[in-house]
């Protein structure tokens, strides 16, 4: 519920109702992750089929590899999986 | 000028909705609430309302119509009993969670199954914890002085929350009473048309519903809790704004009795009525005994119950509805609850009664007092839960 995530019970809007339109992108999914996709920017051939599988569109597109917007990664793997040069590999997040 | 109209509790709380000007009504027929809605349909095809009037396939229907149309900050009337309201149970939830003010009457009635269309608590006693207010009226007068009141309280932005006006089903809903109603013009300046804290607007788009989880879900369910405890404030000032209008004089709790009492019976709804008729007799024998009776179940009014308690030495607690496996039934243990906290010792014993609409006659009541005058003066309770009126 976007950065309303951060209210105390006093100041959170009636019914979790929120306010702002289009105030998703304020609500940072990345810590939901429990696996961390690693980029090997050395192996990455920037063919983009990580850019078109992520249902999260957490696929940063560089010039030469690809990058992972880690606020909104939730670590499902499905980049890791689809690699065709298994450039990305998961690790485990310690928090 | 009030003026006494001969009406049956189902009756009384449509009139009362009617004066409210209801914007909408989402509702579905249901023993023995029918008349209430009946009754509405008849004022909106007779013209006597501008209401929209929403027909409706089902109660779960019902309830997400009318939590719709709240949200629009509409002022919302809807009225069911049982399995009506048993359908309804999860829409109850969704209804406190998103701050709807919506005004429900409810005709108590038994659960199936066995089927049985008769009154007693198990409806709303099976949704006691959805986070409505919850008032019980004795009689259609405090039915329809209930309702009216109702909308005033729910609609108060540090309220914001539902509330149903309970009436015992066929005892109240179907007897015919002179209720005393007030002037249109009365309860158009006692309740002035709805402000909403919150609207649907295209112009001004907001997320309903949204989804919160455990970063923000407590803190959402810890507000609404207050708004409920915010609620006896409210309901207090109202109480007196409607006192000036009508010198009728309502409370959370009503007593009889109270004051030099030894012995005492707590209930709800109809057979409070009959409680004060054999206390009053009692009394005129010398016996100490006293009637408390709770207007509002939810919030429970702990503080008023513990005032009418005082120094009373035994309590006997009716419910007319059943909470199978748990040690006594909801009122009993939420009256326990209270006692406990508050270090109070008295003698407390639970009587379940008139199950599936069964009579609680004024001999039962006697017998009641009787017992727990004994307990009062022995210190001891013969049985803890009994069951009053079955057959062995």
């Amino acid at each position: 519920m976007s950065d309303v995530g951060k209210l105390g019970w006093k100041s959170i809007p009636i019914g979790g109702i929120l306010l702002e339109p289009g105030s998703a992108l304020k609500y940072k999914t990345g810590d939901w992750r429990a696996f961390r996709p690693i980029v090997d920017e050395a192996k990455c051939v920037n063919c983009l089929i990580c850019w078109i599988f992520c249902p999260d569109a957490a696929i940063l597109r560089k010039e030469k590899f690809v990058a992972v917007n880690y606020d909104y990664c939730k670590g499902c793997g499905i980049c890791a999986n689809e690699c065709p040069v298994k450039a990305i590999t998961m690790e485990e997040e310690r928090r | 000028m009030s003026k006494i109209i001969g009406m049956t509790g189902d009756e009384a709380i449509a009139y009362a909705a009617k004066q409210s000007k209801v914007d909408v009504v989402a509702a579905y027929p249901i023993t023995p609430q029918t008349i209430m809605v009946e009754a509405f349909s008849e004022y909106v095809f007779n013209g006597e309302v501008d209401t929209e009037f929403v027909c409706v396939e089902s109660e779960h229907s019902a309830m997400s119509a009318c939590i719709g149309a709240s949200l629009t900050g509409a002022r919302v009337f809807t009225a069911t009993s049982s399995q009506g309201l048993a359908l309804m149970h999860e829409m109850l939830y969704i209804a406190s969670g998103l701050r709807c003010p919506i005004v429900m009457g409810v005709a108590n009635r038994a659960l199936s199954a066995p089927i049985n269309i008769h009154g007693d608590h198990s409806d709303m006693m099976g949704s006691r914890d959805c986070g409505w207010i919850q008032i019980y009226a004795e009689n259609a007068q405090e039915a329809y002085d209930w309702v009216i009141q109702a909308f005033k309280i729910a609609e108060d932005h540090d309220v914001l929350l539902p509330a149903t006006v309970n009436i015992d089903g066929f005892i109240l809903s179907h007897s015919l009473e002179g209720v005393q109603v007030q002037e249109d013009e009365d309860i158009s300046s006692f309740l002035s048309t709805r402000k909403p804290a919150i609207t649907i607007d295209p112009d001004k788009p907001i997320t309903v519903g949204a989804l919160c989880l455990t970063d923000s879900y407590f803190e959402v369910k810890r507000q609404q809790v207050e708004a409920l405890n915010n609620s006896f404030k409210v309901i207090s000032e109202v109480n007196e704004e409607y006192k000036d209008l009508t010198h009728m004089g309502y409370t959370t709790v009503e007593t009889y009795g109270m004051k030099d009492a030894e012995a005492a019976v707590i209930c709800l709804g109809s057979t409070a009525g009959t409680a004060k008729a054999v206390a009053k007799k009692l009394r005129n024998e010398g016996k100490m005994v006293g009637v408390i009776k709770p207007w509002v179940y939810r919030p429970f009014p702990t503080k008023e119950i513990l005032e009418a308690v005082g120094n009373l030495k035994a309590l006997a607690v009716l419910d007319r509805a059943c909470s199978f496996g748990a040690p006594y039934a909801a009122l009993c243990s939420d009256v326990f609850s209270a006692l406990y906290a508050d270090g109070k010792a008295l003698k407390v014993f639970n009587g379940v009664f008139g199950l599936g609409g069964r009579d609680i006659t004024p001999f039962d009541i006697e017998s009641v007092f009787n017992e727990a005058l004994e307990s009062a003066e022995t210190g001891f309770v013969k049985e803890p839960v009994k069951f009053i009126g079955v057959r062995n």
